[in-house]
């Protein structure tokens, strides 16, 4: 019992959060390329905030049920359809066995996440379910989902979940084609000179068709160097600007190989990654210039916001509460009389 | 430790410690032996340490510890004396068959290099290489110390597909294909031993500080030696404790 792939999209994989701790033996992170969706679907199931998910690309798959579960999608709009019926995203649903859940092309950003209430059954690789399609290893047989794959479900797990009716959030919208992308300088920013900067932080970039999980090119502004771009390879962080010989900056994602020997200019902020990852091509991006110090509290705030939205599905919702209400003065009616 | 030049932020999630930018021996033993203190000082919040030649990037959970605490645990850390703490080199063997299907360019490296096709596999089994970092693949070692009687530029156009095993030369540098995959070195040999075997407890072969040496073996051992090791069964040598190496050596 699990689910069917019946068509595999355009590139779908097994994430969670990714590879971490084998680094230093060359292993890629990889992970969900858009954390904060990958979290919210989860989250909208109670499932463990590692938990595997499906990542959807810009063309989605279409999945038969082989048994009952829940399952939730945040990310880029799929226009997903149960059996044909417009189903919405950020949202708990129930699905039945023979159920047909189709995912279309990307409306709105570009990745999408299917989280399910029984998780797949997926081998963990060196603490991970992550697909390294550029190794080969973890999540469904190294590889992205082809028509016909099967994975089995994990658990049998409840089919209820307390407060369901309760269980949605707000879009996340992706649709602006202007982005604003935070940075921190470094750590080889001292081998531009000021004027290379200058151009980095005061130009407006094109997101190019060179744009996979391992990272994106960027069309722009030429950035000069003092003495060109290569280093002695040093590690590379999720997120980091690398300004190769070229002078367009590529941004390093999540499939990034560990170590490489091009300058960093900058690093992209963990909060504005999903931006990243969710951008299309010939979108534009801005960045700008903010201190580690800052990045960091933006990273707690957004932690703040995640307790907020579990706050938020774990009550009874508005239409319950309306219920209560008119029970409460009904009853208050009866007493009177 | 006298050598740390620098801890810089690499982004909001990794912290770059680095050292005299030169690629050496030396270099690769501090990182390696700064990586076992930091390891050992179980700081909570750090993710991966990724050591490369000249440098060491910690990487951390923002959420559980911030970039200033780090910072300072790691200056600390690298301050201190470490006279304790040594690598225990290892000597590993690795069989190899040069030529023909198992190194196709072995041929095309002589007639650049001027050399005998005997002559290149002489000095590339007669030198001993030192592990200076694992990357690009999972437990794919960067090897130094490249005959540059040997040393030839890449391919022009990389292959797509190199099989596992495969011994190839970029540049200065010598490797091993930890895994299918495409790249630009010139093949000249193969080797029967899995340096990543995902079934295997301790996955990677190679750590930073090892050092190699390539044994050519004939086409009929390495098919006897591909079969053993289908079995299980280990056909590289591994000699340990030749000698160790402190902080200050």
């Amino acid at each position: 019992m699990g689910i069917r792939i019946i068509k595999g999209g355009m590139f779908t994989t097994v994430q969670d959060s990714g590879r971490t701790g084998y680094q230093d033996l060359g292993f890629h992170v990889c992970g969900a390329a858009d954390r904060r969706s990958f979290r919210i679907a989860n989250l909208l199931l109670d499932n463990p905030e590692n938990e595997a998910v499906l990542e959807c690309t810009l063309i989605g798959p279409t999945i038969e049920f082989t048994s009952e579960m829940i399952i939730a999608m945040a990310g880029g709009d799929f226009r997903p359809m149960i059996n044909d019926e417009p189903v919405p995203m950020y949202q708990a649903l129930y699905v039945r066995k023979g159920d047909i859940l189709k995912l279309g092309s990307a409306r709105s950003g570009r990745l999408c996440y299917i989280a399910f209430s029984n998780y797949l059954q997926i081998p963990v690789v060196m603490g991970s379910r992550s697909t390294d399609t550029v190794s080969g290893i973890g999540g469904f047989k190294g590889r992205k989902l082809e028509d016909g794959d099967y994975i089995e479900e994990r658990i049998k797990r409840r089919k209820y979940l307390p407060w369901f009716l309760s269980r949605k959030l707000e879009l996340h919208e992706f649709e602006s084609d202007k982005a604003e992308i935070r940075v921190i300088a470094g750590p080889q920013d001292d081998m531009f000179p000021e004027a290379g900067i200058r151009t980095f932080l005061n130009s407006e970039y094109t997101v190019t068709s060179d744009f996979d999980r391992m990272g994106v090119r960027l069309d722009g502004p030429f950035i000069e160097t003092r003495q060109g771009s290569d280093i002695i390879s040093d590690g590379i962080p999720f997120g980091a600007v690398q300004v190769p010989g070229h002078g367009k900056p590529i941004i390093m994602l999540c499939d990034r190989q560990t170590t490489g020997g091009y300058a960093k200019i900058a690093a992209v902020i963990s909060v504005d990654l999903p931006k990243i990852a969710q951008r299309r091509i010939s979108d534009k991006i801005r960045f700008r210039q903010v201190s580690v110090e800052t990045a960091q509290k933006l990273i707690r705030e957004e932690e703040l916001e995640f307790q907020s939205m579990r706050d938020q599905i774990h009550q009874p919702c508005k239409e319950v509460l309306d219920i209560r209400l008119t029970a409460k003065r009904m009853k208050q009616l009866f007493e009177e009389n | 430790m006298k050598h740390i030049h620098s801890i810089l932020p690499s982004g909001d999630s990794a912290v770059l410690i680095r050292l005299e930018q030169t690629i050496s021996s030396e270099n690769t033993i501090e990182i390696y032996n700064l990586m076992s203190q930091i390891r050992s000082a179980k700081i909570i919040g750090i993710t991966d340490l990724i050591p490369a030649y000249c440098s060491l990037m910690v990487c951390y959970d923002p959420a559980l510890i911030s970039w200033q605490s780090l910072h300072d645990r790691l200056k600390d850390l690298s301050s201190l004396q470490q006279n304790d703490i040594t690598v225990t080199q290892r000597h590993i063997t690795i069989p190899a068959v040069y030529g023909g299907i198992y190194g196709e360019d072995l041929s095309s490296v002589a007639e650049l290099c001027g050399l005998s096709e005997e002559e290149v596999i002489a000095i590339h089994s007669g030198t001993d290489y030192f592990v200076h970092m694992i990357g690009f693949l999972p437990g794919f070692p960067y090897l130094g110390g490249l005959d540059e009687r040997i040393a030839v530029r890449r391919l022009d156009e990389p292959r797509i597909r190199i099989p596992a095993g495969s011994i190839g030369i970029g540049g200065r540098q010598t490797g091993i294909y930890s895994l299918d995959s495409p790249g630009g070195w010139r093949l000249i040999a193969k080797t029967p031993v899995r340096i990543y075997d995902p079934a295997s407890k301790d996955p990677v072969l190679f750590r930073p500080t090892d050092i190699v040496r390539f044994q050519p073996v004939s086409e009929a051992e390495y098919l006897d030696m591909e079969q053993a090791v289908s079995n299980g069964e280990h056909v590289h040598i591994i000699t340990e404790g030749g000698t160790s190496w402190g902080s200050g050596s």
